[in-house]
């Protein structure tokens, strides 16, 4: 049967299809639908993770219990678990582990572009790179048996363009993969398992050999495959460049790489010699380029493509012009336009978003906020402001507590999510009770992970497949390492938000604020939703409610007799009622919700 | 039929861009092409811009268009329909749904929402092959607001029918089956009235 599945759909499937057993991941745009959708397949065991490390160690497990396992993750997610893929390379598996990194080009939605092909090299440890889903489909089937044939976890590396785009995929069954019997036992194999110095100096030759191995079987993987066409021009590509490129030069040859880490030397040579010039087409690092050239052959690449970015076919056809590899002409007409300056439109907080208030709060009281990763994060975006820092998922706390270290004479806010706070908080909180310091550390308790989709996480009391589990309480596991001073406020409660801070930031000892209110989106947020109102004559147009950037507050166009401004309108259809902009208007001109 | 038949959808969060270009897609597919959809939508939930490229053929690689090779312009708001403009290919075709979703940048950060006149004027300079649909009265007529994105899919399948795109000539039935096999039963009469009601804006 043929279905159009996107590239994680098809990586799930892929994953069921090869008899995965165990799927573990923390969410992170691209990749979170992989496990959303395995979590639909019968005979998997899908969990969220806390954060990527255990992940990855949950995965390790699994594979070292004899089960096919998978993580996945976002690319940065791969930073959180990089020491976790550093002791797996070196210690091999029982059964097969795929370890999914999907990269984002472009940062449609993250703090970096790292080219995870790297981390593959790095940690000796093949990687393969689908072009679409059937492919993805095929990849992580492959990938399985390459980990087990070789006793190595593998690599997939996906990008935005290969996650989230759809394509037809041709569907098989699944086939049950099981361990000869006397391999079911957990290994007592300390020479293998247990990374001590001695063990480990015995490893390392292993592991180096291994990769050596892999790239002599990289010279008949059947999707390393040339395509051949014209002679004059040979393209080497990989993942969804090789799409692009089939598109702009539909002539040339091809070797397209299935397998980019390691690299088939002869295959690429030979296709080398059948071709009159060689270049590289890839997205993001000369990862391929700089390893064709130490071969001793001589190729074009990020001389002609962009090394930043995404690429697309209008970017291939045009840097392909500019290098005179394609006439002028082959460049598609463009129509004239004249838009003017156009407004743009940042990602902003939802209507009704249980972050705002805080935000509003923060801006008014002028500290220095460090942020964390999550819808939150929109906090930095004008009019609120109120974000001056934010690097990385669980940064904020630590940030926040050296600052106040070096002698910053203010007191400093540290915010971070309830997801994020699980992630990689905890460490950082216990650092701040243990060495002392007055940052006032604020949990935006939202009742989910808003930024990827609404996932669930410790706090929600559910699991990854909605069934009821132990809910993980901020209260008592702050007051438990030594916080002192905590408080749970309603989030909308503007009023009291403005309180506890302005009451935390004059104390000289560590203090957590938590704010709760379920997310707007969320169906318990949905359930409390009515459109409140601008009681037109009591408005003068002040703008104040304009400062807490709710979209659902418009510009009207009737103008204050007096001033001369315009009022304010709420707009119905987006409203959901949060009240935060009829607490602070200071001319009770906005409704309430018994109003 | 040309080599390939690209569209692109354009709106902000919220609109239901996404189900649109899943339809799409999949009419793609049921029409017997290869077809493929590659979508983006950044960091907020709600009220951040969304694009979708679809595009069909007898052999697609690449999952997204360039700038100027997009056949078929579908936007679902007005400045996000003057944004994406310059990817129409000249005189290509373009639904436009006369709504503005004012940013946050216009109502609290002093910048201006472009005038009608100017995303007329700007749209007849790029082609002669425009419909303007006003999805939300329609949809709010037929007694749901969400089904905007269904009546400018039904003015779209029409532009395409009409003006006999890349030698395409799609059945209405094709449309409707998708449609009615992606939304809750009881909404699929629904969405077959919001389907119609595009469709006839376009063929009257
Ligand atoms: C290491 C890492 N993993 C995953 C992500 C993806 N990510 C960005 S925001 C976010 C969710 C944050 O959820 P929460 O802290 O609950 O805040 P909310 O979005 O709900 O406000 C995730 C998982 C990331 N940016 N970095
Ligand atoms: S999804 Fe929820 S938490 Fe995220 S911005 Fe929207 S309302 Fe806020
Ligand atoms: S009550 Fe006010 S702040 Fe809340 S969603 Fe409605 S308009 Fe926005």
């Amino acid at each position: 049967m043929i279905q159009l599945l996107s590239g994680d759909e098809a990586v799930a499937r892929g994953a069921w299809e090869a008899g995965v057993t165990v799927a573990s991941a923390y969410p992170g745009t691209p990749s979170t639908e992989i496990l959303e959708t395995l979590a639909r397949f019968p005979n998997v065991y899908a969990e969220w993770a806390t954060n990527e490390k255990v992940a990855v160690d949950v995965a390790i497990g699994a594979a070292y219990a004899g089960k096919r396992s998978l993580a996945a993750m976002k690319h940065v997610g791969l930073n959180v678990a990089a020491d976790s893929l550093m002791y797996a390379a070196m210690t091999g598996i029982e059964a097969g582990l795929v370890i999914v990194s999907a990269d984002d080009p472009a940062m449609h939605s993250s703090q970096n572009e790292q080219d995870n092909r790297t981390l593959a090299r790095f940690a000796r440890i093949p990687c393969l790179e689908p072009t679409d889903s059937q492919e993805a489909k095929d990849l992580t089937i492959a990938a399985f048996g390459l980990s087990e044939r070789f006793d190595t976890p593998v690599m997939l590396r996906l990008t935005t363009r290969i996650c989230h785009s759809t394509s037809a995929v041709e569907l098989g069954d699944r086939i049950e993969h099981s361990l000869p019997p006397a391999a079911r036992q957990f290994p007592r194999n300390p020479a293998k398992y247990v990374m001590v110095p001695g063990n480990a100096v015995k490893r390392h030759p292993i592991i180096e050999q291994r990769i050596i191995d892999i790239a002599k079987f990289a010279e008949t993987f059947p999707y390393n495959r040339i395509e051949n066409g014209d002679k004059s021009l040979g393209i080497i590509t990989g993942g969804v460049a090789y799409q692009y490129a089939r598109e702009v030069f539909p002539k040339a040859s091809f070797l397209h790489l299935g397998m980019t880490w390691p690299l088939p030397q002869e295959l690429i040579q030979r296709f080398a010699a059948s071709v009159d010039r060689v270049i590289v087409i890839e997205e993001l690092d000369p990862f391929i380029e700089e390893a064709v050239r130490l071969m001793g052959i001589s190729a074009d690449g990020k001389n002609i493509f962009p090394l930043i970015g995404e690429l697309d076919p209008g970017v291939v056809r045009d840097c392909a012009i500019k290098a005179g590899l394609l006439p002028e002409d082959s460049r598609p007409q463009r129509v004239q336009v004249e838009t003017g300056a156009l407004p743009s439109r940042p990602p902003v907080l939802c209507p009704g978003c249980p972050h705002r208030s805080t935000f509003y709060v923060l801006n008014k009281l002028k500290v220095p906020v460090n942020g964390d990763i999550g819808c939150y994060t929109l906090g930095l975006v004008p009019p609120l402001s109120a974000i001056h820092t934010c690097g990385c998922m669980g940064a904020s706390i630590g940030v926040a507590h050296g600052a106040m270290k070096a002698g910053s004479s203010e007191r400093h806010v540290a915010v971070i999510g309830d997801s994020t706070f699980f992630h990689t908080g905890i460490p950082a909180l216990i650092n701040v009770v243990y060495n002392q310091s007055p940052v006032v550390t604020v949990i935006m308790d939202n009742r989910i992970t808003g930024m990827t989709g609404h996932q669930e996480n410790p706090a929600t009391g559910r699991t990854l497949q909605g069934k009821e589990t132990t809910e993980v309480e901020f209260e008592p596991l702050v007051r438990a390492i030594g916080i002192k001073h905590v408080k749970t406020v309603e989030a909308f409660r503007v009023e009291e938000v403005e309180k506890t801070l302005k009451e935390f930031l004059q104390l000289d000892e560590p203090s957590v604020l938590i704010t709760r209110e379920p997310c707007a989106l969320l169906p318990e947020g949905r359930k409390r939703w009515v459109p409140l109102e601008v009681i037109n004559e009591k408005c003068n147009g002040c703008s104040l409610c304009f400062r807490i950037g709710c979209p659902a507050i418009l510009k009207s166009d009737e103008l204050d007799e007096r001033y001369q401004r315009p009022k304010a309108l709420i707009d119905s259809g987006l409203c959901t009622g949060c009240e935060i902009c009829a607490q602070i208007c200071p001319r009770d001109a906005i409704t309430f919700r018994n109003q | 039929m040309n080599e390939t038949i690209n569209f692109l959808l354009a709106g902000v969060g919220g609109q239901g861009t996404i189900l649109a270009s899943d339809v799409l897609v999949n009419v793609g597919l049921a029409a017997g092409y290869q077809a493929k959809q590659a979508e983006v939508h950044g960091m907020s939930q709600r009220g951040g811009r969304v694009t979708s490229h679809v595009r069909w053929g007898k052999v697609v690689y690449s999952p997204i268009a360039g700038v100027g090779e997009i056949d078929v312009l579908l936007s679902f708001e007005k400045a996000e329909a003057l944004r994406n403009l310059h990817m129409l290919r000249p005189d290509g075709l373009a639904v436009v749904n006369m709504e503005a979703i004012e940013p946050v940048t216009v109502t609290s950060g002093g910048q201006t929402y472009p005038t009608d006149d100017h995303l007329l004027a700007a749209f007849a300079k790029a082609t002669s092959h425009v419909v303007y649909v006003h999805g939300a009265e329609i949809a709010t007529k037929l007694g749901n607001a969400r089904v905007a994105n269904v009546v400018l899919l039904g003015a779209l399948a029409a532009q395409v029918d009409k003006l006999g795109m890349a030698g395409m000539r799609l059945s209405f039935d094709i449309w409707v089956d998708v449609i009615g096999g992606r939304v809750p039963q009881k909404y699929i009469e629904l969405n077959k009235k919001a389907f119609m009601a595009g469709w006839e804006i376009v063929k009257k």
